[in-house]
């Protein structure tokens, strides 16, 4: 059975539609949610939720994207719910990852390294594992943007929208973001060249 | 000439270069237009200036490629966590969520 056939038949109420469903999609959202959430407790809560209201309101798929890309919607809502209940832990400062200048406005940067291409980093188990980990450290309001926008693929506009933030404001720390991440990624992409 | 010293020289003309040449920007200048750059967001002539700055500055392209490779890295890191389906069919959540759907 593929999605559309799946989606007729949990319009029709069948036990074993739910069943596939839960079967088929359960995987990647439980790695979406852990990602947002970094709480694998809360992110199997939150896709049990997401699974619930999207059997609930099947009737609402108006078959326009596709059922994972509508999943993908209701999953995100719910977790950036939580992710707004859940208490703010107290944020380390970004500002030591920054890259820095000198006072007549050139930038303070080491030079003539051979770069490791990204086909090289994603290629070996321990590289992928340091990356995950360095997105990790980020501060929680730079990570989940970073999340949103480079890995779930949301749009500027509705990164603003499920964070209450403006479009410049997500900008900012999108770049902010990547720049952080690229300090703490120096010594994996210098790694390359021998 | 040690190297810390041509570093400081190329610096200083850096500097004044910057400072000095029309539609020439700092490396300061040049890290606001970064995203709106690679989102092509620039007007021409932004883009223009962005562009000379990049062909003069060494410091700056090092950091883009730098910088483009994070992007690059952090878009397709977790791709390999999707995997489609299983072997373990996740019978507690098909529980639960067949409970949820016959209680209504
Ligand atoms: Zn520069």
């Amino acid at each position: 059975m593929d999605d559309d056939g799946l989606v007729a038949a949990l319009l029709s109420g069948s036990d074993t539609a739910a069943r596939e469903l839960v079967t088929r999609h359960s995987p990647w959202m439980l790695a979406v949610s852990k990602r947002i959430l970094r709480d694998p407790v809360l992110a199997e809560d939150c896709v049990q939720e997401a699974l619930i209201a999207a059997i609930t309101k099947i009737a609402t798929f108006e078959g326009r994207s596709s059922l994972k890309s509508w999943l993908h919607r209701i999953l995100m809502n719910q977790s950036l719910m939580k992710l707004r209940v859940r208490k703010r832990r107290s944020e380390d400062s970004i500002d030591d990852l920054l890259p820095e200048f000198y006072e007549n406005g050139c930038r303070i940067e080491e030079v003539g390294s051979q770069y490791r291409t990204p086909e090289e980093i994603l290629g070996s188990r321990e590289t992928v594992d340091l990356v995950k980990q360095h997105i990790e450290q980020l501060p929680e309001s730079y990570r989940i943007v970073l999340q949103l926008r480079d890995i779930e693929e949301m749009t500027t506009a509705e990164v603003a929208d499920a964070l209450e933030l403006t479009e410049t404001n997500v900008k900012v720390r999108l770049h902010r973001a990547r720049s952080a991440l690229k300090s703490l990624l120096e010594p994996v992409m210098r790694g390359g060249g021998s | 000439m040690n190297a810390l010293r041509r570093t400081a020289l190329r610096n200083w003309l850096h500097g004044v270069m910057f400072k000095s040449v029309p539609l020439m920007i700092n490396c300061r200048e040049f890290e606001g237009f970064i995203l709106e750059y690679l989102e092509g967001d620039l007007t021409r002539r932004q883009s223009f200036v962005f562009e000379t700055h990049l062909k003069v500055c060494r410091e700056c392209r090092d950091y883009l490629t730098a910088y483009q490779t994070t992007t690059d890295v952090v878009k397709r890191v977790f791709q390999d966590e999707e995997a489609p389906v299983p072997e373990t069919v996740p019978e507690d959540l098909i529980k639960a969520v067949l409970e949820a759907k016959n209680a209504r």
